[in-house]
């Protein structure tokens, strides 16, 4: 994975002392509480109902384990002796102090680490597809060019105060396991007919109150304009994107009110004009980096067969693991979504113990997942059930990925202060429902997803099943949402009708899952069936 | 009229009356010019070889619009001189040199000694924005 040179450490010890020096005027006065708000956030620094929340960058969700060990150290040392894992395959914390945050800080630049621009209206961390550089079906790696645009976007200096926060996607397979065409640019990195790889465009997807999915704007921009096109793409954002409401401020408005085809040609008239300018790193900076993101060592010849007869290592296999590229190895999926448990939440130990589990079975590589879970890239099909016997041990044995138990949630009312409704008390409460191992084999992939304000940080538009929390009159509400997908045949979920109280969602839950399980035909996921039998069977069981 | 407090260039500055972008086209005795947020600076390009002065106003620091109008001048030729005016603050010091900015009046003088920090900052950059520096991709690779 990539390594910082003297540059990159320089860059992040000088934010370091940029925002202590922030902090400093802040607690002496000389910035109001409102001047310091958009400083702060640009430092993943959020005032929340009960504290400080400070939120880490894990770029592209890539990490090693002494990274992952510091994590554990902060949650520790700075917070209450927990981390979340969060949608933007970074990490928070919910529990700071305004005035250990410098040091925080400074001890993540040890690791080479930051919690730049992960809040705030700037580019926020680029997400990834956590099996980049490991999956059989990709074409390339895509990390090296979501790191070349970490390094654009970092600081940049024309775009820090863009009219919203600003996401960006980088995938190189056909099946989307980031949501890409939910980005405010998604990136998707393709070979042409030529045998050359360059960049596909989408832009003006996004979640929040209006979800809208990214049009594809650019079927090809060469590795060498990669840059300048993505300039030109902000610029016209920058300049353009509504700044009179911050509901309509983010570029899916932009290029809905213009519509695909002029914010398309206004785009092309600026990257015309910037070609000129020579702002594109040459290609042999993406070698460069490129050169960090090589293949571990891996070993030649292993078998690759696995012994399945211990039928708890052979649930989690088939739940689980996902298919590696190279022979005799696979990719382990760590779930943090026990029964019952906080969905993304680990403990200071828990992540300790990943990372040196990370290091001892994974070539000292991790990933955060945009679901909220860990993967270990690169393990050995020899090792992988001394690794699960571990993880298991440690209450990190959960074999539900992409099943119903694998919920994503916001944290809700519980900690945001936007937060209309709780999430992780549904959640909870769907898990325990739930909980049984048959039900969970008969509902098969069933990906469920809960936001407790319409800002959908849980991404509720995108699940198979989506629940939004609203305020009814002073009263905690659950709207139902079927149909949604955030993978390459991404949708936007429909509302059901008249939402729900915080019991009254489980048992809505459980009444759609029983149509679906009465209505399945052969293979059918739950979303095919709904595909193929619209609203009306699941209308009828819940409001009939 | 707010003083400038920080100017990065040698020749003397310029104080004329600074009119509106739309009015700019009809006086063409005017040499300085005004860019609010919602300005096209496009406008100006065909009027370069006139304008002495651009000033671009912050009416609050957080919209940013005014660092991409320093920018189209700047990647069209302009030489002159281009005024942050309005909510400047320390913490944009450093951003909107590197867009082109060159001269700061601020309708709040900034401490001096905080504001020479901000413009000292960043040894380094990651970005080519058309103000001479070299980006660190630059010095990796000796281009």
């Amino acid at each position: 994975m990539y390594k910082y040179d003297q540059y990159d450490q320089q860059m992040v010890d000088t934010r370091v002392a940029e925002f202590r020096d922030q902090v400093r005027r802040r607690l002496s006065g000389e910035l109001t509480e409102e001047q310091f708000r958009p400083l702060r956030l640009q430092n993943g620094l959020y005032l929340q109902l009960h504290a400080y929340m400070l939120r880490v960058a894990v770029p592209y969700g890539t990490l090693n384990s002494e990274q992952m060990r510091m994590l554990g150290d902060i949650a520790d040392k700075y917070d209450r002796g927990y981390g979340h894992f969060t949608t933007r395959q970074n990490i928070q914390y919910n529990w700071i102090k305004l005035e250990d945050t410098p040091d925080i800080l400074a001890d993540l630049s040890t690791v080479e680490m930051h919690a730049i621009q992960t809040s705030g209206n700037c580019i926020r961390n680029i997400s990834s597809d956590q099996f980049a550089g490991a999956a059989a079906d990709e074409v390339i790696d895509p990390r090296p060019y979501a790191e070349l645009l970490r390094q654009w976007s970092s600081f940049h200096p024309e775009f820090l105060t863009l009219p919203r926060k600003f996401k960006i996607a980088v995938i190189a397979s056909e099946t989307d396991r980031a949501a890409m065409k939910l980005h405010d640019i998604g990136i998707k990195m393709v070979r042409n007919d030529a045998g050359e790889i360059g960049a596909q465009f989408y832009a003006g997807g996004g979640m929040g109150r209006t979800p809208m999915i990214a049009p594809m704007i650019r079927e090809f921009v060469p590795l060498d304009q990669l840059i300048t096109y993505a300039e030109a793409c902000l610029r016209v954002y920058n300049r353009y994107g509504r700044r009179d409401n911050k509901y309509k401020a983010r570029i899916k408005i932009l290029v809905h009110e213009l519509g695909k085809e002029e914010y398309t040609r206004q785009v092309e008239e600026e990257f015309a004009h910037l070609l000129t300018q020579g702002i594109e790193p040459p290609l042999a900076e993406l070698e460069r980096i490129g050169a960090y993101f090589q293949d571990p060592p891996f070993e030649i010849g292993l078998a690759d067969d696995l012994d399945l007869s211990d039928p708890d290592f052979r649930l989690w296999v088939e739940r689980n693991c996902h298919a590696h590229k190279a022979p005799g190895y696979i990719s382990a999926t760590v779930s943090l979504k026990p029964v019952g448990g906080i969905p993304g939440d680990a403990s200071a130990d828990q992540i300790r113990l990943m990372a040196d589990l990370g290091k001892e079975y994974s070539f000292d590589e991790m990933r955060v997942t945009h679901a909220q879970n860990i993967v270990f890239p690169h393990v050995r099909k020899a090792d992988l059930y001394a690794l699960w016997r571990k993880l298991d041990a440690a209450d990190l044995g959960t074999a539900n990925i992409d099943t119903v138990g694998d919920i994503i949630a916001c944290p809700g009312l519980d900690y945001c202060s936007l937060a209309n409704a709780r999430s992780i008390p549904v959640a909870q409460k769907i898990s325990e429902r739930f909980a049984a191992q048959e039900k969970q084999d008969a509902l098969g992939e069933m990906k469920l997803k809960i936001s407790g304000c319409i800002n959908a940080c849980g991404h509720h538009h995108a699940g198979h099943i989506g629940i939004l929390g609203v305020d009814r009159k002073g009263v905690e509400n659950y709207q139902l949402l079927l149909g949604g997908s955030e993978a390459a045949d991404t949708s936007l979920g429909q509302i059901t009708g008249p939402g729900f109280d915080e019991n009254g969602i489980v048992d809505a839950v459980e009444k759609v899952a029983d149509v679906y399980l009465r209505e399945k035909q052969g293979e059918e996921r739950f979303l095919d069936t709904y595909r193929r039998l619209g609203m009306a069977p699941f209308k009828e069981a819940l409001y009939g | 009229m707010v003083e400038v407090q920080f100017r990065f260039r040698e020749d003397e500055a310029v104080n004329d009356p600074a009119v509106t972008v739309d009015a700019f086209a009809e006086q063409t005795n005017a040499t300085a010019v005004r860019i609010e947020p919602g300005d096209d600076a496009r406008a100006l390009l065909p009027h370069l070889d006139r304008i002495a002065l651009v000033e671009v106003n912050f009416p609050a620091w957080t919209d940013g619009r005014g660092y991409s109008s320093a920018r189209v001048l700047r990647e069209a030729g302009y030489a002159g001189e281009i005024r942050a005016v309005g909510d400047v603050v320390i913490d944009m010091l450093s951003h909107l040199k590197r867009c082109g900015f060159d001269a700061f009046a601020p309708a709040h003088p900034l401490d001096p000694e905080d504001a020479q920090a901000a413009f000292d900052r960043w040894d380094n950059v990651y970005q080519a924005t058309g103000d001479g520096r070299k980006p660190i991709w630059a010095l990796r690779h000796g281009v």
